[in-house]
């Protein structure tokens, strides 16, 4: 704090202080002409203001108060860059409770400097880092394939999954729509320990362009839809169909293969199982061909720390790996 | 004439003045220091100006209340830092006027809520709650994916912001003049639900 805040927060304190001071004694006296106890001269449907002072136990307990902030102010530090008498801080506070040292001692300076402790937050931090740090670490440096195996790393990571994963797949991980279900066996980039770690950690973005960005004409989109009907094994029009095929060959094979069983370094979607991210009826897979569809899975290496990751993809595994 | 109580408690406009005389020494010592602070005026590193999109996104934020339910203030406790991340600083609402600290969490703190969903889910979300979250009470915005904004003060906004912190990002302006003139055109046919996501996809990446 620049001296001229300083001084502005000392003097105005103080003059508070003083002023307040003031105000009492002047209204604690008689300035009136009428004696104490006598009538004031206002009557009020017969109620009568006397000339009564302050009741003594109530103004000296004002007295009180600005003795106790005179106080105050002398020993902490309220004014302005004044350290106070007892040089008590707030910062370096912690290392003080922590090791029994006077805060803002020399000693505690340098210790908080040294362990970058200053606050209850810091305190809070180290604590917990402390106590759960070497549980993480453990679990980090487990191998996935051991860590589902870990019923306690299990629930460590439902529980970093509800708090964290919930709101797009669910408490029951069970998806909705244009979020992928995480319970079937149904996987858009590979549903390995590996894979799930790394869509995780990077997140992914899902990128399928309208009509797949390729030549195909809105009048087309009926036929391909039926297609994609066919691909998955339900009843269809054989002949519209056979349209549809023709405009899948245009090139929607390059993502989704010959076969339409998908690809999983692309993420694009096996069309044949009959497992729908944002619905299967004709209607909506019309709709998904004509506008495209763009999924994004945030990336959660910054959020969360790989630590953390590490337990979560163990947990989401064992959700389909039982 | 000698001094009296009577002449303030027969004065109520000169009892008013006192009052606020009396009170106004509280906030002369304990605000306007802040106004001068570094701490509290300066960004901190790594705070972008809103564009013009998000400049309009956060004018709806304010709009439909969400502040009423949602603070963007996360506490120096542990437990808020592992839900939310890094504590809230002075620095990272320079630019906002009013700040949208809010007073009351019926939803989670949004302080940095950017990046966390995808601009789908705040879509879906937005316009029904528990489409995605079946507990949610969060009440729906449909009308938002309707609205279209038209940009007319865009530029305006923009104008009256660079004044007020002017040479505020990094010694220059917070905008150019070009990026003033082009406001309306970025903002034109959007919808009030794209502009509301723009903004809560930017929040909270100054500090991680």
């Amino acid at each position: 704090m620049s001296s001229f805040w300083s001084i502005w927060i000392s003097v105005l304190s103080l003059i508070v202080i003083a002023g307040c001071f003031l105000l009492l004694r002047v209204c604690s006296k008689n300035t009136t002409d009428v004696k104490e106890g006598e009538s004031m001269g206002h009557s009020f449907d017969g109620i009568e203001e006397l000339n009564n002072p302050l009741p003594k136990w109530w103004s000296y307990m004002f007295y009180i108060t600005i003795v106790f902030g005179l106080v105050y102010l002398a020993l902490f530090p309220g004014l302005g860059n004044y350290k106070g008498l007892l040089n008590w801080t707030s910062s370096n506070q912690s290392i003080g409770t922590e090791k029994g040292i006077k805060a803002d001692s020399a000693a505690a300076i340098e210790l908080a400097a040294k362990e970058g402790m200053y606050v209850q937050y810091d305190q809070e931090v180290k604590h917990a880092n402390e106590k759960y740090g070497p549980i993480f670490a453990a679990y980090l440096a487990t191998p996935l394939e051991e860590l589902v195996k870990n019923q306690e790393a299990l629930k460590v990571g439902g529980r970093l999954f509800l708090q964290n994963c919930a709101q797009c797949h669910g408490s029951d991980a069970r998806g909705s729509k244009g979020f992928p279900n995480l319970t079937d066996s149904d996987w858009l980039y590979g549903g390995d320990l590996a894979t799930i770690k790394t869509t995780i950690m990077n997140g992914r973005h899902g990128m399928m362009p309208p009509k797949g960005g390729l030549p195909i004409d809105d009048s087309e989109i009926a036929g391909l839809a039926e297609y994609v009907v066919k691909l998955s094994g339900r009843e269809h029009d054989e002949k519209l169909a056979a349209q549809g095929q023709g405009s899948f060959m245009k090139g929607c094979f390059a993502c989704h293969g010959m076969d339409a069983k998908g690809n999983k370094l692309m993420g694009a979607p096996n069309l044949t199982d009959d497992v729908w991210l944002y619905g299967g009826s004709r209607g909506v897979i019309e709709e998904t061909i004509k506008h495209g569809r763009a999924g994004v899975m945030p990336a959660w290496k910054d959020v969360l720390g790989e630590e953390k990751v590490h337990v979560i993809a163990a947990y989401v595994y064992s959700l389909s790996n039982k | 004439m000698k001094f009296n109580h009577e002449i303030v408690e027969k004065n109520i406009g000169l009892l008013a003045i006192f009052t606020v005389i009396a009170i106004s020494f509280g906030s002369l010592v304990e605000i306007t220091p802040l106004i001068f602070q570094k701490d509290t005026t300066e960004p901190v590193e790594g705070l972008k100006p809103y564009t013009a999109l998000q400049l309009e996104g956060r004018d709806i934020y304010v709009r439909e209340g969400c502040y009423n339910c949602h603070s963007q203030m996360i506490r120096p406790l542990r437990a808020e830092t592992e839900r939310y991340g890094h504590y809230s600083v002075a620095g990272e609402s320079v630019w906002d006027h009013p700040f949208q600290w809010g007073s009351k969490r019926t939803g989670p703190d949004l302080a940095r809520v950017g990046g966390r969903y995808s601009d789908k889910w705040h879509e879906v979300h937005l316009i029904d709650p528990r489409a995605v979250v079946p507990q949610s009470n969060m009440p729906a915005f449909p009308w938002l994916a309707e609205n279209k904004l038209d940009g007319k003060l865009t530029g305006d906004k923009m104008t009256i912001l660079r004044n007020m912190h002017k040479g505020g990002y990094k010694g220059k302006d917070l905008y150019t003049d070009e990026e003033i003139a082009g406001a309306q055109k970025a903002v034109e046919g959007k919808t009030e639900l794209e502009a509301l996501i723009a903004y809560l996809q930017s929040l909270g990446h100054a500090l991680k």
